[in-house]
């Protein structure tokens, strides 16, 4: 048909690996663990362990470094950013460079390699549980990991079911913007040139037949939902079954390892 | 060739009037003292130009919409009762007209489950009847497919699929070819004859194509909210004028059989092609 044939629901890179095959609940919950010991760690030790750690990760899960640099390439911008305001602000320790007011001190460098690298690792580490898990894998898994909260009346089901959804629907809309561009260019609208207001006002056609569509298609899904015998998350049972494996298990012994080499290293 | 009409009633609606309100107050009356027996087993087409409350009648067959007057019965059991919506849903699947607004899953075994999770069917058991459904619909190498890849007729079938893995004794399709290209026309059309007369499950069919109620049992011509016509196809197409006269087709072989008798040409009512060229060729050995 056209570039949405193989256009892909989230960014899997379909690989048989150890971390492919974690349970997605035990990816999530390893994820926000890490996340604590990415700000836990303080010294140089603590850093370079979370970064050799990193490094076997990626190796395990086999999903080639491009991908990960693709999945740094949004924060890029922050990253610098956070570099820079760190060399120029904090102050202490040996002084590097002195220019008038402007300074570059030791304590600078330190904090901003060490937050270009929390930032970095998180962020990598992110990239790895989206590369490895299919969208419905993860939706599942904060489904299932999200459930006690269900007592306190957030509505699990109803967000996991709205997000499958959603990815489910966002190839259909996508096919759907590609015709009405193609159809308002056959009548002659220009995209590409002309000032910023002018473009902006030509997106208005595409954006409106875009939402009422998709209203339409809401309203057409629900009821054929309906018709099917959905009547929300009571009672249903699911046919993706999770399972926890002894990779899980490892992955439980590795984080505790982990934790107490941390608690060791740091000061 | 036309199949004896067999079995008892198993969808009935009495006296029926439904309205939609467009405004507080203002209601538009779409469907007004319908009666109408669904036997079990059949295969029935349901005709008639757009507004006719076609839609509006399938809808009223498995609950989605309740009438103002009059009952509605599936299996006895009266769509109107809250606790027995969910067995009437089961029993009286429904295809509608657009492939991609049907589709819940994001792969197809998915989509096909999610009935069945609605149901509460254990996840060994879905496994089965997945894989069933998806024979019976010759889809099952596009199990692990996500569902914007197929083409519109293998989507219907899908969804086709989805309502048969629930075990339905009646499947009501809305215009399910109607935006269907005529190969997707072709697989669903002869998906749905085959399940009629292999699975015995009772198919309502509501189309803008006369063809597609050449094969059925009865065709029941519907024309501003009311029963007009209701009969074998036979007898129905015979009356090619009144069917023309209210904006309704006939299929290709009748109208040139009408045009032909108009001119002269003496020939029986005929409903398939293959039988105007056999008696137009008996025609021509006998002169
Ligand atoms: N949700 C609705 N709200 C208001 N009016 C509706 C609605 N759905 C259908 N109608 C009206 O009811 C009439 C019958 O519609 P419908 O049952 O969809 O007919 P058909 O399927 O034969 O085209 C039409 O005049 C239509 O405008
Ligand atoms: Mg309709």
């Amino acid at each position: 048909m056209n570039f949405l044939q193989n256009f892909a629901i989230g960014q899997y890179v379909p690989r048989d690996s150890f971390v492919h095959r974690l349970d997605p609940r035990s990816k999530l919950l390893f994820l926000l663990f890490f996340t604590l010991l990415v700000f836990w760690a303080n010294n140089w030790f603590s850093y370079g362990l979370l970064l050799c750690f990193l490094f076997m990760v990626t190796a395990a899960s086999r999903i080639p470094g491009v991908y990960l640099l693709r999945g740094l390439k949004p924060v890029w911008f922050m990253l610098v950013i956070t570099v820079i305001l760190h060399l120029l602000i904090t102050k202490g320790g040996a002084v590097y460079v002195q220019w008038g007011w402007f300074s570059i001190e030791q304590a600078g460098v330190q904090q901003a390699i060490y937050m270009a690298f929390r930032l970095g690792a998180l962020v990598t580490m992110g990239a790895l549980l989206t590369l490895t898990t299919t969208p419905m894998d993860l939706t599942d898994g904060l489904e299932r990991l999200l459930a006690p909260l269900k007592r306190f009346n957030v509505p699990v089901h109803e967000l996991a079911l709205m997000l499958s959804i959603a990815m489910r629907f966002i190839p259909t809309l996508l096919e759907e913007t590609d015709k009405i561009i193609k159809a308002q260019k056959a009548r002659g609208v220009d995209f590409e040139t002309g000032p910023l207001i002018q473009r902006a006002k030509h997106m208005i056609p595409i954006v409106i037949p875009l939402f009422v569509g998709a209203f339409r298609r809401a309203e057409e899904l629900a009821l054929a939902m309906e018709a099917r015998g959905y009547r929300g998350g009571e009672g249903r049972t699911r046919l993706r079954q999770l399972h926890l494996s002894w990779r899980d298990t490892l992955l439980a012994g590795i984080a505790i390892l982990l934790g107490v080499l941390m608690g060791w290293w740091r000061e | 060739m036309v199949k004896s009409v067999k079995g008892k009633p198993i969808i009935t609606l009495q006296d029926i009037t439904f309205s939609y309100e467009i405004e507080p107050g203002w209601n538009e009356t779409v469907l007004q003292g319908m009666n109408m027996e669904i036997e079990q087993g059949s295969f029935v087409a349901i005709l008639g130009h757009n507004g006719s409350g076609k839609s509006t009648l399938a809808k009223l067959m498995n609950g989605l919409l309740l009438p103002h007057d009059g009952v509605v019965t599936v299996n006895g059991n009266d769509t109107s009762e809250q606790e027995r919506l969910y067995e009437i849903r089961r029993t009286v699947g429904m295809v509608f007209q657009n492939p991609d607004n049907q589709i819940v899953g994001t792969s197809v075994e998915e989509d096909v489950a999610f009935g069945l999770e609605n149901l509460g069917v254990e996840p060994t058991e879905m496994r089965n009847r997945i894989d069933e459904a998806l024979r019976a619909v010759h889809m099952e190498a596009y199990a692990k497919q996500e569902p914007h890849r197929l083409s519109g007729g293998q989507k219907q079938r899908i969804a086709i699929a989805g309502v048969i893995a629930m075990r339905p004794s009646v499947i009501v399709l809305d215009e399910a070819t109607a935006m269907l290209d005529p190969q997707g026309r072709r697989e669903v059309c002869s998906l749905i004859k085959r399940l009629n007369r292999d699975e015995g499950i009772t198919v309502v069919t509501i189309t803008h194509f006369p063809e597609e109620a050449l094969d059925a049992d009865r065709v029941i011509v519907m024309q501003r909210g009311s029963v007009y016509l209701d009969g074998p196809p036979r007898e129905i197409f015979s009356r090619t004028e009144e069917l023309q006269s209210i904006g309704l087709d006939v299929p290709h072989a009748v109208r040139l059989r009408h045009h032909l008798v108009r001119d002269g040409v003496e020939l029986p009512p005929i409903l398939h092609q293959e039988e105007l060229v056999e008696e137009l060729c008996k025609l021509l050995l006998k002169t």
